[in-house]
């Protein structure tokens, strides 16, 4: 009994000061300590500042009349809006320079990371070149590259190069024709709509047919017959409404047609290839991250190249690159901050011109982040979403 | 009796045939390599078509056409454009990095001054050289010198009015000099706060870790330009009234706290990689945390993610060129200056300005990224799996 006792007995703990819990209180008390120690001093010195520089904290500045222009703006806004709207549209151009340059980048990194892994040497080579040159230099050198070393050394508008389907290059951006839509073009866009609901639906009804009796559906022709055929019986139904307005030459500019400015298209361009070199490694790791026994054994199963390809490696390749994939999307929607060294009216650009011209810097800054916060997490969100659904069942 | 035995085994081998013709040699690499089949060899003919149509002109461009010397914009301009080219000419324009190239590498740094950077320089490489070549002894005096004594001598020089020499604005600072210096401070600065905030962000303090989880994700949220309109227009209103900072030490701040929490994320993914057992290894050995992590956990996790740290140094190292949006004069900075400059206005000008700091960044990130695969596979040990 009394050797029971002896066990039973608390062994010594030492010190009190060696207590991991009571270390791991004493600290986070002494950091929370400190960081109200630092946030009340840094708020007692912004009030002061504020008060000395007779700015009157608050978004109630959001309200007043912005007073500048802005070139380039997808909703309407002229110099008596509000400084609101102003940020509104530099918010939208973020969105508008970011989806485009998410999907060129997607498309030019695809073919580049698969490039690198062909058989062929010399594509192998070239891609190889692009990978290491674009993915070695600033982002912000590429742009000025485009703005001024490109684009800005084109010819004058007289002398505009002509490009195909009536389109013209010249120094002050990429000219286009405009498409005009008549009276009753909306059922063009309804056909669309229905062609691509019903492609969807016989895509499934086909999969659910193989998955019972194993037999084959053309789903690849049909939908393409519903998504390009609707649209196209609309347009001769509803007589023929769409019409282009042709850019023309005049004298000294270019009028009518759809113009895009030099400072987007080199935002555009630039980022596109920067981005586009990351994401051709992410490919080309993901392709290589798939083990030679996956093409091997759906080899021994009979499955032709294509279709191992496309059944058994790509679904596991995407598996390993969709998350890095959707760092570098949130990397070039934040690179496209880079605007504001040429001048293209983004967010940063935007809100910074409000910061500037009404002083309240503390609230411009927090609209910036709490904006760029925002488009991460969604991005994260969406991304994540379809990870959950490429992700591998695990039994 | 001796049974006969019809076994026989050879006792000198035959010499080995050399391959058939038809799998070695030029012809068959061709073969293999650009004509393997008829897709293949559409593809090779596109690709030489493209190499045809661009490497040509990118050689007459940067060399045969280009101009090397020369005094002013009459050299890099055609007779339309009042110089002495002949109507049509383009060409690269090395005459005008060549001119600039002292402001390229230290800004506005007055000339007289200039041996104080050259100095630094260097005394960096001569340090940075032998602590990057894995056999030269005494990594750890080595070590210091770069990373304590270099810092503090550095400034001395650089910024002086001290011993004599005088004092040196850093709003005159400016090109090479800026990138390095930024990169180089914010690279020794960024790895221990990353190190401490994946540390953090592994605590099992709540605070603390709410803390370093707040700090990684918003920073990482959004873009170096906020950072650094953050640190030129907030942190002024941060401080009592009368006390200022330098512009250049605010952008140090930025850049450095910007890859810290990358810094962060890359050491967490070495953390988490390392297996359970060695943390319980550890304190069955009776090590306390800062003992447990410095002498098991870190070396093992930091080498499984030597390539992500030195993708975050090239990041960081691209970066500092956004320095140029607060108005201070990095290696792009200068040269986009210069662009301005009327003596060297030309149609050439800004491209051939752009493609000689292109250069120099290629130069060092590809460098950077090179050693990194160097160092990986000089530290597998071969227990990946």
């Amino acid at each position: 009994m009394a050797s029971q006792e002896v066990l039973r007995e608390e062994p010594s703990r030492g010190s009190f000061i060696n207590d991991p819990k009571v270390r791991g209180i004493f600290f986070q008390a002494l950091v929370v300590v400190l960081l109200v120690a630092g946030v009340w001093w840094i708020a007692h010195n912004v009030i002061a500042n504020l008060t000395r520089l007779h700015i009157a904290s608050g978004f109630g500045f959001l309200k007043g009349r912005a007073g500048f222009d802005i070139s380039e703006s997808a909703i309407a806004y002229s110099s008596d809006s509000t400084y609101g709207r102003a940020i509104l549209v530099g918010f939208l151009n973020t969105v508008i320079v970011a989806i485009v340059g998410i999907i060129t980048a997607t498309i030019i990194g695809f073919i580049v990371g698969i490039g690198r892994l062909s058989q062929n040497w010399l594509i192998r080579k070239i891609c190889t070149v692009y990978v290491e040159v674009f993915r070695n230099i600033p982002p912000l050198l590429v742009i000025f590259f485009w703005y001024s070393g490109v684009l800005a050394v084109l010819p004058a508008p007289r002398d505009s190069i002509n490009l195909p389907f009536g389109s013209f290059l010249n120094q002050r951006g990429f000219y286009f024709p405009r498409a005009v839509w008549g009276d009753g073009s909306w059922l063009i866009f309804v056909a669309l709509l229905v062609g691509i609901g019903m492609a969807w639906f016989v895509a499934r009804k086909a999969r659910q047919r193989q998955m019972a009796t194993g037999q084959q559906f053309p789903v690849l022709w049909t939908a393409l017959a519903l998504i390009v055929g609707l649209p196209l019986l609309a347009y001769a139904l509803s007589g023929f409404p769409l019409t282009f307005d042709y850019p023309k030459q005049s004298t000294f500019n270019l009028t009518g047609g759809f113009q895009v400015r030099p400072e987007f298209l080199s935002l555009y361009l630039a980022l596109s290839c920067y981005t586009a070199a990351f994401i051709a490694e992410i490919v080309r790791a993901g392709i290589r991250g798939v083990s030679k026994g996956q093409t091997e054994a759906a080899g021994a199963l009979g499955l032709r190249p294509g279709s191992i390809l496309r059944l058994v490696v790509v679904p596991q390749a995407m598996r390993i690159v969709i998350p890095p994939l959707t760092s570098q999307y949130l990397n070039l929607t934040k690179n496209s901050s880079l605007a504001i060294a040429i001048g293209y009216p983004d967010l940063t650009a935007t809100a910074g011109t409000v910061l500037n011209q009404t002083g309240q810097a503390v609230e411009g800054v927090v609209i910036m982040m709490v904006i760029y916060l925002a488009i991460s997490l969604l991005t994260s969100l969406v991304m994540n979403w379809f990870n959950a659904k490429m992700a591998l069942v695990e039994r | 009796m001796q049974e006969h035995d019809m076994s026989w085994v050879r006792t000198e081998m035959v010499l080995a045939q050399p391959a058939p013709a038809g799998v070695t040699g030029f012809s068959a690499w061709v073969r293999k390599n650009l004509i393997a089949s008829a897709g293949d060899t559409i593809l090779t003919i596109a690709g030489i078509a493209l190499v045809a149509l661009i490497l040509p002109q990118i050689i007459n461009w940067a060399f045969i056409n280009a101009v090397w010397t020369g005094p002013d914009r009459t050299v890099c301009a055609t007779v339309a454009q009042g110089g002495v080219q002949p109507d049509g000419w383009t060409g690269a324009c090395w005459a005008f990095v060549n001119a600039k190239f002292g402001q390229f590498m230290v800004g506005r740094y007055p000339i007289e001054e200039r041996w104080r950077p050259i100095l630094v320089a260097i005394f960096f490489v001569a340090l940075l050289v032998p602590m990057l070549i894995p056999k030269v002894p005494r990594k750890g005096l080595n070590a210091i010198l770069l990373f304590f004594v270099l810092p503090i001598v550095a400034f001395i020089l650089l910024v002086g009015g001290m011993f004599g020499l005088p004092h040196v604005e850093t709003s005159l600072w400016g090109g090479l000099l800026v990138t390095l210096s930024l990169s180089f401070v914010g690279i020794a600065v960024s790895l221990p706060l990353g190190i401490v905030l994946a540390l953090g962000r592994r605590s099992k303090m709540p605070i603390i870790k709410t803390l370093c989880v707040v700090f990684i994700e918003t920073v990482r949220g959004i873009p170096l330009i906020t950072v650094l309109f953050f640190a030129s227009v907030m942190l002024p209103l941060f401080l009592p009234e009368g006390v200022s900072f330098d512009k250049f030490l605010r952008a140090l701040i930025g850049v450095s706290l910007f890859a810290a929490a990358y810094m962060a994320e890359v050491v967490r993914g070495g953390l988490q990689a390392i297996p359970k057992g060695q943390y319980e290894g550890a304190d069955s050995l009776g090590l306390g945390y800062w003992q447990k992590m410095y002498f098991i956990v870190m070396p093992q996790a930091l080498k499984l993610v030597i390539p992500g740290i030195v993708n975050t140094f090239i990041g960081m190292f691209k970066d500092t060129s956004l320095v140029i949006i607060i108005s201070m004069f990095d290696l792009l900075g200068i040269v986009k200056q210069n662009f301005s400059d009327p003596n060297w206005a030309t149609a050439q000008t800004a491209r051939s300005g752009l493609i000689f700091a292109a250069f120099v960044f290629w130069l060092f990130c590809f460098g950077m990224s090179r050693y990194s695969m160097f160092t990986e596979r000089r530290l597998d040990t071969g227990h990946k799996r």
